[in-house]
């Protein structure tokens, strides 16, 4: 499914899951402004991607995953979100992340080693990347399934008939996303999570980037048939959109949204892109790709064909295209300076989150640690970094946001971290009563203090 | 002899089984990338025995065991040790169990390799080193080899066991280069070596902790400490008899693991000396172990997690009654 050819020429487009009136009606109302901002925020992902990739070739970053070339396929689905929907991202989502409102340097500070946890999940309804292929599609899974519990458990009427075992499943408020890959897609948590989806009438939307590879793996590996096929034998619709078409990829992505909100169930989407660039760092595509079919994928780029429909349009002219040039670079060297000020945790901050209540052989073992660093209560500076360049490491500079410090660990000038007992580092608030603090991310997220009145349908848990 | 490295180990023991019999094959994603032991393998024995695995670890170890069961000899390799979690169901209640249940009718000859990342900033996903888990599983058979030698040999072997043989490479050793006999080489599974012969204190070292150990040693016998290492290299079964009488000759016992402490190696090992050579004991044991938190990420963090040489070398002199944590004595 398309709507903008690599050329840039408006097209009407349908599949037999859904047709071109509806398609259309998705995106009535994307105007030319819109369109060019989805533009800009490509334009920055890239930036900011080849900054990062940049960063570890310079020895700044541990890893990076880059998503040169799947640009539209993330910021189309991601802007096609509601700021209640909750995203279970893989690891390169970084253009989603970036339409989250994540500050791309939690990013880096992940990839740095600087930070677990770079994000407020809750807050940007994003969740942390998922490092084992595949097993966030069940934690989508699962947390869909607790939005449209919520949903019915706030309107239950006695003698009313589940919503699990009706037909369709119950209207919710928000919905649930679950990006994932080709690759990912021969895992057995995927298969298990379309099955379950599909007899509790999740509200999930599946979310492969098919970028043709898994690592060295091209998709042929992985299936025989189109991975939006998958969903037919489930019982949901599954669709193949141009994941290089930034226009057709918010539509299906609105669209399937709207079907989980209506209780329609999940859907299954495959955004057909190709990944540009390596792997990760660690990898050298040329040894198992050759140089024309990815120069056959550079004329579908995602970013040539919005420009080039929007100039035909009248709707962004030179000057424009350079001035969002102008604020990626800005936002790529800010990004830069950003991520080299990050600091190194404190040693001892190593023990924190293990449990919620560290346990006693934890801390004996973190007290040993201290013996050992011969800091007793003291905890010494962290000593340079191995992999990455000393230099970088020799004179940095206090965190330019003291917030994106690791969340317990004090500033080297305050109290010194072990000597506050392990019990009473602050922590996530839980509300008396309330399910213990280990349950899943949703029960996590309905720790906000719930509405006044919750009609049935009030069921986002942000 | 000939001097390679670990990794060209794995690769030869590897090839060398593949060319001697023509049931073994190798079950592994991106079997063919060039980053791989078995990079190139696909053009000596063909796509049939160098397939590229769907990303499916549970898949491919649920048709390596069924494979197995017929009689072909896979050498399953997950990459990264915590990818066989994936498989856990099939590693743990199939390919340990399935010769029990079927009363001895059926056996189960497969490798699991199963290379261990961790000291690499890969994150606590990609870093665990998950023998303790399965030296609690009866059936299975664990080898960790510390040099190109014994990777080689104990390789060779574990593809010829007709029982499950998981078979953990720390990654930190790949590029470890060593001397390895020419000829047919094979180091018996269950047989531990005295890498170091020394009479003061015994210490026993898992894998990447060999090395580390075998640097305490040198920098202790400075001082007149004469350390005897001992590498188990096979974790089940145990060579016992290695580790007991050395602790009869020395009195003290260290264990250098890199692997988490509760219910690790180090602890099954201090358990058989307390129980069986408690008599010979002149000085409680200590462990040098990992502590009971995952890798984390940052590399400054986790460099402080593992046995080094002067935690060792501190754990020594604490057995001996010496002053302990002498600073900078091993740098
Ligand atoms: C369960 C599991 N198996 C293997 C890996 C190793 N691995 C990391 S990324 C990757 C490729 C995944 O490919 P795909 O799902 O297509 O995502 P892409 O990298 O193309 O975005 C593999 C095999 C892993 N992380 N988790
Ligand atoms: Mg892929």
């Amino acid at each position: 499914m398309q709507l903008l050819t690599p050329s840039g020429q408006r097209v009407a487009a349908a599949g037999p899951e859904i047709s071109a009136q509806e398609i259309e009606a998705h995106i009535a109302d994307v105007t030319s402004a819109d369109l060019s901002d989805m533009y800009a925020d490509m334009v920055i992902v890239r930036r900011l991607d080849e900054e990062a990739t940049a960063l570890q070739r310079q020895g700044e970053l541990g890893l990076w995953a880059p998503l040169r070339g799947q640009e539209a396929a993330q910021v189309g689905s991601a802007r096609a979100l509601a700021p209640d929907d909750m995203a279970f991202p893989s690891y390169r989502e970084h253009g989603v992340a970036y339409c989250r409102g994540v500050d791309p340097v939690a990013i880096l500070g992940l990839f740095r080693g600087t930070a677990h946890g770079g994000w407020d999940p809750n807050e940007h309804g994003f969740a942390l990347y998922a490092i084992v292929v595949g097993s966030q599609t069940l934690h989508a899974t699962g947390y869909a399934m607790g939005v449209s519990r919520e949903a019915s458990q706030n309107g239950w009427r006695a003698g009313q008939k589940p919503a699990a075992e009706a037909s369709k499943g119950r209207a919710v408020e928000c919905a649930t996303i679950a990006y994932f890959g080709d690759g990912a897609s021969s895992q057995g948590d995927v298969g298990e999570a379309f099955g379950w989806a599909a007899v509790f009438n999740a509200p999930v939307v599946f979310f492969c980037q098919n970028n043709q590879y898994a690592i060295s793996e091209p998709t042929s590996r992985q299936s025989r048939v189109p991975i939006s096929h998958r969903a037919a034998g489930h019982g949901f619709p599954g669709v193949r959109v141009d994941g290089n078409d930034v226009l057709a990829t918010l539509a299906v992505t609105r669209w399937a949204l709207a079907r989980a909100r209506a209780g329609e169930g999940p859907t299954l989407i495959e955004a057909v892109t190709y990944r540009m660039g390596a792997h990760t760092t660690a990898d050298d595509p040329t040894r198992y790709r050759d140089a024309d079919e990815v120069a056959r994928w550079a004329e579908r780029d995602p970013l040539a064909r919005v420009r080039a429909y929007l100039t035909a349009q009248n709707a962004l002219d030179d000057a424009a295209a350079a001035a969002i040039a102008a604020r990626a670079d800005e936002a790529a060297t800010e990004l830069r300076r950003r991520c080299l000020a990050l600091p190194d945790p404190e040693p001892l901050s190593m023990f924190d989150h293990v449990t919620v209540v560290e346990s006693g052989h934890v801390a004996a073992e973190r007290a040993d640690l201290a013996d050992f660093l011969g800091t007793g209560d003291d905890p010494p500076a962290p000593s340079s970094t191995s992999p990455r360049a000393a230099s970088a490491h020799a004179a940095r500079p206090s965190p330019a946001r003291p917030d994106l410090a690791p969340a317990d660990s004090a500033p080297a000038s305050s109290a010194p971290a072990s000597s506050v007992p392990a019990s009473s580092v602050p922590r996530a608030p839980s509300p008396p009563g309330s399910s213990p603090p280990e349950a899943s991310l949703a029960a996590a997220r309905s720790v906000a203090p719930p509405p006044q009145t919750p009609g049935p349908e009030a069921s986002c848990p942000r | 002899m000939r001097t390679i490295s670990y990794r060209e180990a794995v690769r030869q023991a590897m090839l060398e089984e593949m060319r001697r019999d023509p049931n073994v094959v190798v079950f592994c994603e991106d079997a063919r990338f060039w980053t791989m032991p078995t990079h190139g393998f696909v053009d000596e024995f063909g796509p049939d025995r160098v397939p590229v695995m769907p990303i499916s670890e549970e898949g491919f170890t649920g048709a390596a065991i069924g494979a197995a069961m017929t009689g072909v000899r896979p050498i399953v390799d997950y990459t990264i040790a915590n990818l066989m979690y994936v498989a856990w169901d099939q590693i743990v209640n199939h390919a340990a169990k399935n010769r029990y249940l079927f009363g001895g009718q059926a056996s189960v000859p497969i490798v699991f390799r199963a290379a261990m990342k961790y000291a690499n900033a890969t994150a606590a996903q990609h870093s665990d080193r998950p023998y303790p888990q399965l030296m609690n599983v009866p059936g299975l058979k664990i080898v960790v080899p510390s040099n190109p030698a014994d990777a080689l040999g104990l390789l060779k072997s574990a593809i010829r066991d007709d029982d499950p043989v998981v078979y953990f490479e720390p990654l930190l050793l790949w590029g470890a280069k060593g001397e390895v006999p020419d000829g047919e080489h094979l180091v018996p599974i269950g047989q531990a070596a005295i890498t170091r012969p020394g009479r003061d204190v015994t210490v026993v070292a898992i894998g990447d902790a060999v090395p580390t150990a075998l640097k305490a040693a040198g920098a202790l016998a400075k001082d007149g400490t004469e350390v005897e290492v001992i590498d188990p290299r096979t974790l089940v079964p145990l060579d016992k008899t290695t580790i007991l009488e050395s602790v009869a000759r020395t009195g003290r016992l260290v264990i250098a693991d890199p692997a988490h402490k509760t219910c690790g190696a180090a602890a099954e090992i201090s358990a058989i000396v307390a129980e069986e050579g408690f008599g010979s004991l002149r000085a409680p044991i200590v462990r040098v172990v990992t502590p009971d938190v995952h890798p984390p990420f940052s590399p400054a963090l986790e460099r402080l997690m593992y046995p080094t040489p002067q935690r060792i070398a501190d754990a020594v002199r604490t057995v001996l009654g010496a002053p302990s944590a002498v600073k900078d004595l091993v740098s």
